[in-house]
């Protein structure tokens, strides 16, 4: 019994209860870094712990470095949405009330993340996805205008049959377990299934896994299964839209990657890593070219959050230690970049009064400390150097050339045209005649500045402790 | 089998089984037969007691007890509560008696048959070596599923849609409890159930409070008053 | 082992049996629609005197009939007839029971409603055409669902043979089979499809603009108009028969039976289809006539029972092997 791995959803589920009770919005926004701060901290202290095999939580270096990456940007986002949240209420887009609601279903949705993470049983691992994803369908809900309602409704049935599909995936694991772990428990552990992944039935084991591909890739956004993300993120409020792309879409490929493990040490089974480059590298190519059709901004960098799951799942797919290793690292700086441009994002719409480009023109001129920020922010997400997606993005690719030069340039097509976009769309945003009405923000900037600062030092130079933390993490992955 | 059950009660206990999935699978064909939004109620209600039945049945066969919870569950908050709460927000808001097909009846009645024989053969495929109740529930479970969805697909309104996740979840269940001995099923039923009352609770206050926003009186008389300068300049 | 001679002169028994009861099924059905209604009603023997009467009548010819309007009617009866003949009805184990196969069955039926239909378009009149072209709709949707039908009763007793699959039914337990179920509730509405009932069609009316049988048959008297009656009150019985055999085959006589085991399946037979005549008079009371679009819905439906009918029972049969 680990008192830590318990904490890291105890304290955001009790956090969340007593900022339900609070009626002050400033107080309650406090509360709410200082319990992210807290679940951060926590999270640090995994570092130096052995690893944790129990009935009901497992704690290895894989998904140590999922939660540390969750609670981190769980803990900035905290920090944005503060002074976010304060210029929603002047406005009047949101009542104290619902900031209330809010402050509670954030932490409780980072709780049913941990939760996701760190469970060993398959099921409970489900019911952590199944509740963040209907906490956030709420949350993208919030400002309850027809297009928020329609965007969360569609989320809904989506994400609904994204979790149907992967709970009966989950079923099927357990029958597959069943015959031989026998009846209850053991069957549905996740070490345990894995210890005897080869003795397991392979027929049930493959239909099991197509199931939770398209469940869980549901959640993922990748390329079939993607109609609800772009909406998701744009009518919801922008904290949540980071969240979104920052976190759940990691958490949601994490438990891909579980069963990916499960399938992959049964010789018999169908191999996994096929499938995933070739729905990875669909991602990535359709989304680099819807980029260049959008319209509004946080529709835009929902795609750029496809394109860049679409390639974190191909590197998954390739695997060996080298793919997954960028893999992982692409993951953190995916998280990290977008993240911070959501925050940037989030502030320049409140700025200009629209989320449509055509109304964000002229920023430099506007506001230069947003329009720097979110210059970084695009740069490093585009893989340009010296930010550290360019050198996850250049590993990706080198790997794959050494084994699949043709798929390589399949991918490295995609981030070209993927970048182009992006720089267009950053050129018309920075300069040009400024417009719309200039509304003033008190931004904070730091939460930006630490995603950014972090992504560029990891860019620039990588310690040998991180270095060999990942590659433990993707040794498990095989 | 390692019950303690001659042949005979082995094979009635089966024939109730499969008697009252098969009833499920029906029920699901006829949610997507049915142009009526009360009917579709109605018939989601007569689906979630079979799902009732068809639980506290394993649960009896089996000798687990902790079955006729989730068996509770369904009986009171699907097959009475949530339909009894739909049919008032349908009453109260007004909306379109009839649904809205995006497929006609008869094309999406001949897909679902392309569902079950799809989802039958993979299942009966798949699992050779399971037990008989786990290949049967699992088999009426994913065809259930499946019918559910393409009820989501072909119907535009949002009372019916509410139905078609419903009746996914009753599928998912009923896969459930066929794998015999699966922890976690009641908890997870129960906070199904929980989320999906808080759901069909939310979307009601949702579009409560809209409609309130468009009755306002002052709202109204605003209208009627630039109605009137209207033709006054006019 | 029945004789060969018993089980001919049973066979022939049974052909005149159903010839025989035919009309008094018709006539019951009619006397129960009227007495509820709270009519007088014909007699039950009402619809033998109108045949014998039609018989003897002179039967009128449109200018432009051909050979084939003149000698489909005969044609229609004997079909109609030989397939009533065929399906067991008091005992099993007569001397055509080889060819009582569900597919030979449709293929009868089938037969003697392509006859009708052509008949109907010879003289050329719009109501024959309207009338072949409705039939043929309904047909299209009940003969598949006719033939799945008794494909989910022949995959469970492993015989496509009525005799032998009845003689199955009776040996097994009573059991709870929804495919069962849903097969019985299929046949049910083909069978009122197929036999012109409400709320398909209308027997009693003329009516232009809904009528589907009554069109195909208004040019046709006298005695050519005997046969087609004569065939459709053995279309109706054949029904009866097919329901009873495949559902509720309890009371008849085994393969080699006794002549009391034949009495006794004789007096269930009758029994159970005077219920059915009775059954059927209480339905087209206490129903309404639907549009003519609405009835591919109504027959849609009804494949779709029969096609989950032997998906469930192919299901319960893979699950138990």
């Amino acid at each position: 019994m680990n008192v830590s791995v318990w904490a890291i959803a105890v304290i955001p589920i009790a956090a969340g209860i007593l900022l339900a009770l609070i009626p002050s919005y400033r107080v309650g926004a406090i509360g709410n870094v200082l319990a992210s701060g807290l679940t951060f901290a926590t999270s640090l202290s995994f570092l130096a712990m052995p690893p944790v095999v129990e009935d009901y939580v497992i704690l290895d270096s894989l998904n140590t470095f999922f939660v540390v990456l969750n609670t981190l940007v769980g803990f900035t986002t905290s920090a944005f949405s503060a002074s976010y949240i304060g210029h929603e209420i002047e406005t009047g887009r949101l009542t104290p009330l619902f900031v209330r609601f809010y402050h509670a279903m954030f932490q409780a949705m980072m709780a049913a993340m941990n939760i996701a993470l760190l469970a060993n049983n398959i099921g409970v691992m489900w019911v952590g996805l199944e509740l963040a994803t209907l906490i956030t369908v709420v949350m993208v809900g919030i400002y309850r205008t027809p297009n928020a309602l329609e965007a969360a409704w569609k989320y809904f049935i989506l994400g609904i049959v994204g979790i149907s599909l992967a709970f009966f995936g989950t079923i099927l694991v357990y029958l597959a377990g069943q015959g031989v772990l026998g009846e209850g428990l053991p069957a549905m552990t996740w070490s345990k299934l894995l210890a005897s992944a080869p003795k397991l039935d392979a027929a049930l084991l493959n239909l099991a896994f197509i199931f939770l591909l398209v469940g869980y890739g549901t959640k993922v956004g990748l390329a079939p299964l993607h109609a609800w993300l772009p909406d998701a993120h744009a009518e919801g409020p922008t904290p949540i839209s980071a969240v979104l792309s920052g976190l759940l879409l990691n958490v949601a490929l994490f438990a891909l990657l579980r069963f990916k493990m499960l399938i992959a040490a049964h010789p018999g089974a169908l191999k996994p890593g096929p499938i995933m480059i070739t729905i990875g590298l669909l991602s990535l190519i359709f989304a680099a070219f819807m980029l260049y059709q959008r319209r509004d901004i946080k529709r835009l960098f929902a795609y750029s959050s496809i394109e860049h799951m679409g390639l974190i799942t191909f590197a998954f797919g390739m695997g060996g230690p080298l793919a997954n290793f960028a893999g992982l690292l692409h993951m953190v700086m995916h998280s990290l970049t977008k993240s911070a441009i959501f925050f940037a994002v989030g502030h320049v719409a409140q700025a200009k009064g629209t989320q449509q480009l055509s109304g964000i023109r002229g920023l430099s001129v506007t506001n230069p400390g947003l329009a720097v920020g979110l210059a970084f922010g695009v740069i490093a997400i585009s893989g340009l150097p010296p930010f550290g997606a360019f050198m996850s993005e250049f590993l990706i690719l080198s790997s794959t050339f050494a084994r699949e030069p043709l798929l390589a340039l399949a991918a490295a097509f995609g981030l070209l045209v993927a970048l182009g976009a992006l720089l267009l769309r950053l050129q018309n945003i920075l300069f040009g005649t400024p417009t719309g009405p200039h509304h003033k923000v008190s931004a904070s900037s730091l939460p930006w500045m630490v995603h950014l600062s972090l992504v560029l030092v990891a860019g620039l130079y990588l310690p040998a402790a991180v270095i060999a933390w990942f590659q433990k993490a993707a040794e498990l992955l095989g | 089998m390692t019950l303690a059950l001659d042949v005979a009660p082995v094979m009635v206990a089966y024939d109730v089984a499969h008697f009252l999935a098969g009833m499920m699978l029906v029920a699901s064909f006829m949610l997507l037969y049915q142009d009526r939004i009360f009917a579709v109620l109605n018939t989601f209600a007569a689906q979630a007691m079979l799902l009732a039945l068809a639980v506290a049945w394993q649960g009896y066969v089996h000798h687990h007890p902790d079955l006729f919870i989730t068996a509770a569950m369904a009986f009171g908050l699907k097959g009475i509560v949530i339909p009894l709460a739909l049919n008032r927000m349908v009453v109260r808001l007004g909306i379109h008696r009839d649904v809205d097909q995006a497929v006609n009846v008869a094309s999406s009645m001949f897909l679902g048959l392309g569902l079950t024989s799809l989802a039958l053969l993979l299942v009966l495929k798949v699992t050779p070596g399971a037990s008989s109740f786990t290949r049967e529930g699992l088999a009426l479970a994913l065809a259930v599923i499946l019918l559910g969805f393409l009820m989501m697909i072909t119907r535009r309104n949002a009372v019916t849609q509410i139905v078609g996740f419903m009746s996914i979840e009753n599928g998912l269940i009923l896969a459930a409890t066929g794998a015999r001995g699966m922890p976690l099923v009641v908890e997870v039923s129960v906070a199904f159930s929980v989320l999906i009352a808080l759901f069909v609770f939310a979307v009601f206050v949702f579009r409560i409070r809209e409609r309130f926003d468009s009755v306002e009186i002052e709202y109204l008389d605003r209208v009627r008053g630039d109605r009137r300068v209207q033709g006054d300049g006019r | 082992m029945a004789s060969p001679i018993q089980s001919f002169m049973a066979q022939g028994a049974q052909m005149f049996l159903v010839l025989l009861v035919a009309p008094a099924v018709a006539g019951i059905t009619r006397k129960v629609k009227a007495r509820l209604t709270r009519r007088q009603g014909p007699p039950v023997v009402q619809c033998y005197r109108d045949l014998l009467k039609l018989i003897r009548k002179d039967s009128v010819l449109a200018g432009n009939a051909s050979w084939f309007f003149r000698t489909a009617p005969y044609l229609i009866f004997a079909f109609t007839w030989v397939a009533a003949a065929l399906v067991p009805t008091f005992a099993s184990g007569l001397m055509f029971n080889w060819a009582a196969d569900v597919v030979a069955l449709i293929a009868l039926i089938g037969a003697a409603r392509a006859l009708l239909a052509l008949a109907a378009m010879d003289v050329g009149t719009s109501f024959g055409g309207i009338g072949s072209s409705r039939e043929m709709m309904i047909a299209s949707l009940a003969e598949p669902a006719s033939m799945l039908v008794m494909l989910t009763v022949a995959l469970a007793a492993g015989t496509t043979r009525l005799p032998e699959v009845a003689q199955f039914l009776i040996s097994q337990p009573l059991e709870i089979r929804v495919s069962f179920a849903l097969a019985f509730v299929a046949l049910v509405m083909v069978a009122i499809a197929e036999n012109a009932r409400i709320p398909v069609d209308n027997p009693a009316t003329h009516l232009e603009l809904t009528m589907v049988h009554e069109a195909m048959v208004l040019e046709y008297s006298g005695r050519h108009l005997a046969m087609i009656e004569a065939a459709s009150y053995l279309k109706l019985v054949l029904y009866f028969s097919l329901v009873i055999c495949l559902f509720v085959p309890f009371g008849m006589a085994p393969l080699h039976g006794e002549p009391i085991a034949w009495a006794i399946g004789l007096a269930a037979y009758l029994t159970k289809l005077t219920l059915a005549a009775m059954a059927l008079g209480v339905w087209e009371v206490s129903i309404a006539k639907m549009r003519v679009f609405r009835v591919s819905e109504f027959l849609g439906s009804a494949f779709i029972f029969s096609f989950l009918a032997i998906l469930l029972a192919f299901l319960s049969r893979e699950v138990l092997r």
